[in-house]
């Protein structure tokens, strides 16, 4: 479980999450929408501690994320995250790039990490391109390897952060696609994202984030269907 | 904090060093300078088939030790064609060579990060050779080659450390010649590293800014 | 034509000698980028480091190697650091010299180098568990490395012609040193450098193609 109380979050004079309340039960797919600068996506890297919050908690599994105990490099071991940009390994083959973390941060064997990471690679379709370099990759095919390579991990929860923006839009649906599949298998999930469609289909609830606040949340079909707030309906109005 | 033996006139010993660093290192960069902007467009126009010999020389240049060069050019001079050249003249000759050969090397880096569409639009807007040159080739390549060519005339500054082989009596060998007399190798050590850091450093920056600005736009 | 004779055989018949003396400097060279490398990487890591004592410690180093001679950084490792009571051989000494030199002139390169690598890839790393020093040794650094590999090759030539300059602190068992002891009991000054420049040169040659080839196996992405 994620629980969110009460973060505050400014870059400098910028306030960018201003008290946010929320909590993500096991197996919950959530999807967070808003316009850009509205706070969704640095609330993702503030719930796995790569942004510091100024004030408030974020718990995971009742584990203070921000408090100076926690042991951050094993606790995003629980926590894959990927992003907007692909952030390839260039260096590495995709199969390199998959059992990286796995074997040094684990301490798995070769054989472990190499078995592990091909089931997830072959999970998102990339089962014949382990020894192949990111940049023979198209995007779309560089965001699943992503997604593999935060799988190979483990983790308990996943988190996206518009990871189709960067895409071509015929790329687009490989990568939902993929979404959809782990959705499907229960993996609890924050996604951040512009994709309405996908948002309406796959999640549990929908956050609507307006100028750092949660200005809704709510079922998909209650969301967008009616919504209450006057800034939901001039977002949705313009996204269609 | 030091006890030392060193005198003003010592100092003024070692100020005249660095000068004679300072006149070598300006002779030479000059000269290979001009010559290094002749090699390389004549290298960039003529393709590098007909430019070999040219370029077979600079590579050598760059690719055995100065010392070495310093040592064959007197004993070229000197004993076989038996030529009455002072050092100084022999080190600005040998140094000149070795700055044409990096500086061709910069100018011609310089003319190929102009746009080749960018000569195309100055010839077709009727300029000849010399004027997109002179008017549009110049201006662009300056700014790539500046910055390079600064550190280029440093490395040779550092460089002329060498020329004592030919009976030059820059910094370097100043300072050896006080060692020799003073017996206080880490103090004259510390002095001349200063003298070298102080002409250095300034030009330094000053590239690194240069490279800094011009690599925004 | 010149009224010189040229001595070509009596010069190279003593080309075995001068042999030796290369293996001698390709030794020098090779051990002061090994650990020139080596220190680069520290220093760079000084840099990233944030911490002021460090960092400066890191551009002193850089800029006292990048703004003196290095026949200046080799004196100062014999005759320098003899003011303190320690003494090295000529060997050591040359090889602490071009090694200080090559560690500057590297750090700088790495530097450069680290500006074409993007934040993200070092918050890809984190976000999968690593600790800073594991992102960069298992993602920055090879990336790092690739970029900076002309530099590098170029420093490595750099530390050839540099092995010349152990004749002034007294070295003699290296190319240079043996062709000036040579010259010293023949005086075929001109003959014996000639020779001795040609090994420099296919020296350096092999340095270039053997770069080239590494670069090809290692860099196949």
């Amino acid at each position: 479980m994620i629980e969110i109380e009460n973060v505050y979050k400014s870059f400098g004079a910028l306030q960018v999450l201003k008290g946010i309340n929320l909590t993500v039960p096991n197996g919950e797919v959530l999807t967070v929408i808003g316009g850009s600068g509205s706070g969704k996506s640095t609330l993702l890297t503030c719930i796995n501690g790569l942004e510091k919050i100024d004030s408030g908690r974020i718990l995971v599994d009742g584990t203070d994320v921000h408090a100076k105990s926690t042991d951050l490099n094993k606790l995003r071991q629980k926590l894959g995250i990927v992003f907007q940009q692909f952030n390839a390994f260039p260096h590495l083959t995709v199969l390199e790039n998959v059992t990286l973390a796995p074997r040094k941060v684990l301490g798995q064997s070769k054989e472990q990490a190499r078995e592990m990471a091909v089931k997830q690679l072959s999970h998102v379709g990339l089962g014949d391109k382990l020894d192949v370099y990111p940049s023979r990759l198209s995007g779309g095919q560089q965001q699943r390897m992503a997604i593999a390579r935060a799988l190979a991990m483990s983790p308990d929860y996943m988190l996206f952060d518009e990871v189709t923006s960067a895409l071509d839009p015929q790329l687009v649906g490989e990568v939902l696609d993929t979404l959809r599949l782990l959705a499907s298998e229960g993996m609890t999930m924050i996604c951040v994202t512009h994709e309405m469609k996908f948002a309406r289909e796959v999640s549990d609830r929908v956050a609507f984030f307006d100028k750092g606040v949660m200005a809704e949340i709510a079922p998909p079909a209650q969301l967008f269907d009616a919504p209450q707030t006057e800034s939901l309906k001039t977002f949705l109005a313009a996204t269609h | 904090m030091f006890d030392t033996a060193l005198s003003a006139a010592d100092l003024w010993f070692l100020t005249k060093g660095a000068g004679m660093t300072i006149l070598v290192t300006a002779v030479s960069v000059v000269f290979g300078t001009v010559l290094g902007i002749v090699f390389g467009v004549f290298r960039y126009q003529l393709g590098a088939i007909w430019a070999a010999p040219v370029t077979f020389v600079l590579d050598v240049s760059r690719s055995i030790p100065l010392l070495i060069q310093l040592v064959l050019a007197n004993a070229f001079l000197g004993t076989v064609l038996r030529l009455q050249m002072s050092g100084f003249t022999v080190a600005c000759m040998v140094l000149t060579l070795y700055t044409a050969a990096y500086c061709a090397e910069i100018v011609r880096g310089g003319i190929d990060a102009v746009p080749l569409n960018t000569r195309r639009a100055a010839r077709s807007l009727g300029m000849t050779w010399a004027q997109d040159m002179r008017y549009i080739v110049m201006p662009l390549a300056t700014r790539v080659a500046l910055p390079s060519w600064i550190g280029l005339a440093l490395g040779v500054m550092k460089d002329s450390a060498l020329v004592y082989v030919v009976q030059v009596v820059e910094l370097m060998k100043s300072t050896q010649i006080l060692i020799t007399r003073l017996q206080e190798p880490l103090f004259l050590l510390l002095i001349c590293g200063l003298f070298y850091f102080v002409i250095s450093f300034p030009l330094a920056r000053f590239g690194g800014y240069l490279e800094k600005r011009w690599s925004n736009d | 034509m010149f009224g010189y004779t040229f001595q070509w055989k009596q010069a190279l018949s003593k080309l075995p000698q001068m042999l030796d003396g290369a293996l001698v400097t390709m030794e020098i060279a090779l051990l002061s980028m090994a650990i020139g490398i080596a220190l680069a990487v520290l220093l760079t890591l000084f840099r990233l480091s944030g911490n002021r004592v460090l960092n400066g410690f890191a551009v002193t180093w850089v800029e006292v190697a990048r703004n003196t001679p290095a026949l200046f950084q080799i004196y100062m490792a014999h005759f320098g650091v003899a003011s303190f009571g320690i003494h090295f051989s000529p060997f050591t000494s040359l090889l602490i010299g071009i090694t200080f030199n090559n560690a500057g002139y590297l750090a700088e390169n790495f530097r450069g180098a680290l500006k074409a690598i993007p934040e993200t890839q070092t918050r890809a790393g984190r976000s999968l568990g690593m600790t800073p020093l594991e992102a960069f040794g298992y993602i920055v650094m090879p990336q790092m490395l690739r970029i900076a590999f002309l530099p590098m090759t170029n420093q490595m030539v750099w530390a050839i012609l540099m092995t010349s300059l152990g004749v002034t602190v007294g070295l003699n068992i290296d190319l240079y040193g043996v062709t000036q002891d040579l010259n010293a009991l023949t005086f075929r000054t001109f003959e014996l450098f000639a020779i001795a420049g040609v090994i420099f040169y296919l020296i350096t040659k092999i340095i270039q193609l053997g770069a080239r080839l590494v670069a090809a196996r290692l860099f196949r992405y």
